[in-house]
């Protein structure tokens, strides 16, 4: 994969493209081989930086989407014009949340100081969700003690629905969040994470929506000096689900863990585009992504952006996708972009690797009397389990096991 | 008593210049108890016959056979003939991410016994062939072979070989890269194995020094495919001081 070439590829403009004469004048007069291309689109710069991508809130500014945006491209995108294109329902839904000490979960305004703190909808979906929510849902961590709490929205039903969430984390404080959402769904919505100095905090967004749900998600996090944030998206459930997660690692010393695993059966559609900003010294990220894919049209997109900011000297990073195809008529695309504007690193590096089985992983274990069959499942549920592992939630990593088992069974029953 | 028979034995395998002729008519009898090294030059077919008696898709047999108390083993699958009590220890053990060596040991053992082993004697029979070999307790949660050093994987394998209690067990140039002090606790634990349970071994190894520990009944010699000398012990002195050079011949070049 390339590196930072393949980003002013992948990214494009979705927003109205910028007047003719700006883009004109980035082309250095008269050098050779600079003139325009034959495809038509004259002075036309396709967006250099990621993070130089258009942002707003209000969902006017975005054109209508068409799919050919890359943002899109990969998206299904005619089966949910309700969510870029209708109006939402921007009421409160009914949540239920474990009891927690020192973690308050409130409805508050969209008047609330931290709403747009972590970050701005970069596309139509999200935008749309933003324009509309009454109020925010917000769940305030404090303490330093480790502690856990499972949020669950399991009614959002079939109506489009848009919704907004702060998660906040006070400086030195702990937690384990997780996100858990069940039953029907269409919605598009924003999270938005926000760190505090030193503080440690766990984000677990669980999609095990009905089949029929839709889901589009942006996660914005930003991380504060020497705070750290695991945050772990598991997507098994759903018709189509798309979880975007963004990081700014915001202040010196700050720490992200980005882990995913997902699931894709027949026709589901589980996409995420993860993007790390590095944008403060000594900041270090580490992103793992896994899936597996069974049955017709099982179809899984992972596009990983990290970019190393200028002023993000003695950063360390790596990202990784790895996809485990189990069956013919999958699709699995694996997209890592790298973007670095200083050269003064520890580390940047990714990878991503899609296959079927490693027979000689199959060999060894038929070798030792286990049969294909459960040698299979063995290298499955191994595959997933180094994600499950890293959860550290001992709870919610033993309920993922059975959850990934249940998926495995249903790789026999086709 | 068990025996383990191959009769003139051809295999083959694709390779991109064609299908390529590596075993041209071996003939071995393996009775359990009995310990038979075979030594030869690199090339000769060594790991292809260790690789052709577990049944690694990629070997081809072109004819013979391989009869394990009269049951063609060659019309097995991988798993069905380890759980008839064949056991090979490779030279190249691969990782199983995800997997630990607690879990894979339960679930070999499971599946070659049947029956899940009870429960009690089989964690203390796992801490007690791990302490044999010298086997840090953390090695039991770590993910099979992943991060393991060369020789640590060599001892996971003759681990699952003290634990699976195999009738013949096939050990692929399981003195390759072990230092010194690693070969002797590889090789005690073969010894301890065949002592405990009177198995069968083929000891596949280019080099003499692992049998100053583990020492053979019989000694093979194998090049271009087949068997060209075959003797006791004293077979293998002869190789330590002279080489394989007298038996080759300009066409085993390549």
């Amino acid at each position: 994969m390339s590196a930072a070439s393949a980003l002013s590829k992948s990214a494009s403009k979705t927003v109205p493209a910028p007047s003719t004469p700006a883009a004109e004048s980035v082309l250095p007069a008269g050098q050779h081989g600079i003139k325009e291309h034959s495809d038509g689109r004259f002075g036309y710069v396709p967006v250099q930086t990621r993070s130089d991508r258009f942002k707003s809130v209000n969902v006017a500014d975005f054109e209508a989407v068409t799919g050919r945006e890359a943002v899109w491209k990969h998206s299904p995108v005619a089966k949910f014009t309700d969510l870029t294109a209708g109006g939402l329902d921007g009421s409160r839904y009914p949540v239920e949340s474990t009891p927690s000490a020192d973690i308050s979960v409130a409805w508050v305004p969209r008047t609330d100081a931290r709403i747009g703190t972590a970050g701005l909808p970069e596309e139509r979906a999200a935008a749309n969700a933003w324009s509309v929510f009454d109020d925010a849902l917000a769940i305030t961590v404090s303490g330093e003690e480790a502690k856990e709490i499972t949020v669950t929205r399991s009614a959002l039903g079939i109506n489009a629905r848009g919704a907004h969430t702060i998660i906040e984390a006070k400086p030195f404080s702990q937690a384990t969040i997780i996100l858990q959402n069940t039953g029907e769904a269409r919605l598009s919505e924003n999270i938005e994470i926000i760190l505090g100095e030193s503080a440690n905090l766990t984000v677990v967004s669980l999609q095990e929506w009905d089949d029929s749900a839709v889901h589009l998600a942006n996660h914005f996090a930003s991380v504060g000096r020497d705070a750290r944030l695991k945050h772990v998206v598991v997507s098994l459930g759903g018709s189509i689900v798309r979880v975007n997660p963004s990081v700014r690692l915001a202040g010196p010393g700050s720490d992200t863990l980005l882990l995913g695993l997902y699931f894709a059966d027949a026709g589901q559609h589980l996409e995420q585009q993860v993007y790390v900003f590095h944008d403060a010294p000594k900041s270090r990220s580490r992103v793992n992504y896994k899936g597996a894919l069974q049955g017709q049209d099982a179809r899984t997109v992972w596009i990983g952006d990290v970019l190393i900011g200028n002023k993000a000297a003695g950063t360390d990073s790596y990202e990784q996708n790895r996809n485990l195809v189990l069956t013919e008529g999958t699709r699995a695309d694996s997209i890592p972009n790298l973007e670095i504007e200083t050269g003064d690193i520890v580390g940047a590096g990714h990878a991503s690797a899609t296959g079927r089985f490693d027979d000689e992983q199959l060999f060894y274990l038929q070798a030792r009397g286990i049969t294909e069959e459960e040698a299979r499942r063995l290298v499955v549920r191994g595959f997933l389990t180094e994600v499950v592992q890293q959860i550290g939630s001992p709870e919610l990593e033993a309920r993922l096991q059975l959850a990934i088992e249940a998926e495995l069974i249903g790789t026999d029953d086709k | 008593m068990s025996v383990l028979e191959i009769k003139d034995l051809h295999v083959s395998v694709e390779t991109d210049q064609g299908t390529k002729q590596i075993l041209r008519g071996v003939d071995l009898t393996i009775n359990e108890g009995e310990i038979h090294a075979i030594m030869g030059p690199n090339g000769s077919g060594k790991s292809t016959l260790a690789y052709t008696i577990a049944g690694h898709p990629k070997y081809h047999v072109e004819s013979g056979s391989i009869l394990l108390d009269g049951a063609e083993v060659l019309k097995m699958t991988v798993d069905a003939r380890a759980r008839a009590g064949l056991f090979l220890a490779m030279q190249y053990p691969v990782e199983i991410p995800g997997v630990t060596v607690t879990n894979f040991l339960r679930t070999a053992k499971t599946a070659i016994e049947g029956e899940a082993p009870p429960i009690r004697t089989w964690i203390k029979d796992v801490r007690q062939a791990m302490t044999d070999l010298r086997m840090d307790k953390a090695f039991a949660e770590r993910n099979v072979n992943e991060g393991f050093s060369g020789g640590e994987k060599k001892r996971n394998e003759i681990l699952q070989l003290e634990l699976l209690k195999p009738k013949f067990a096939v050990l692929d140039e399981t003195d390759s890269g072990l230092d010194v002090d690693a070969l002797k606790i590889v090789s005690e634990g073969v010894n301890r194995a065949k002592t405990n349970t009177g198995l069968g071994l083929l000891l596949i190894t280019h080099y003499t020094r692992i049998l100053r520990y583990i020492h053979p009944d019989f000694v093979h010699v194998f090049v271009n495919g087949r068997i060209a000398e075959q003797g006791g012990p004293e077979l293998a002195d002869r190789l330590e001081d002279e080489g394989y050079d007298r038996f080759l011949v300009p066409s085993n070049v390549g």
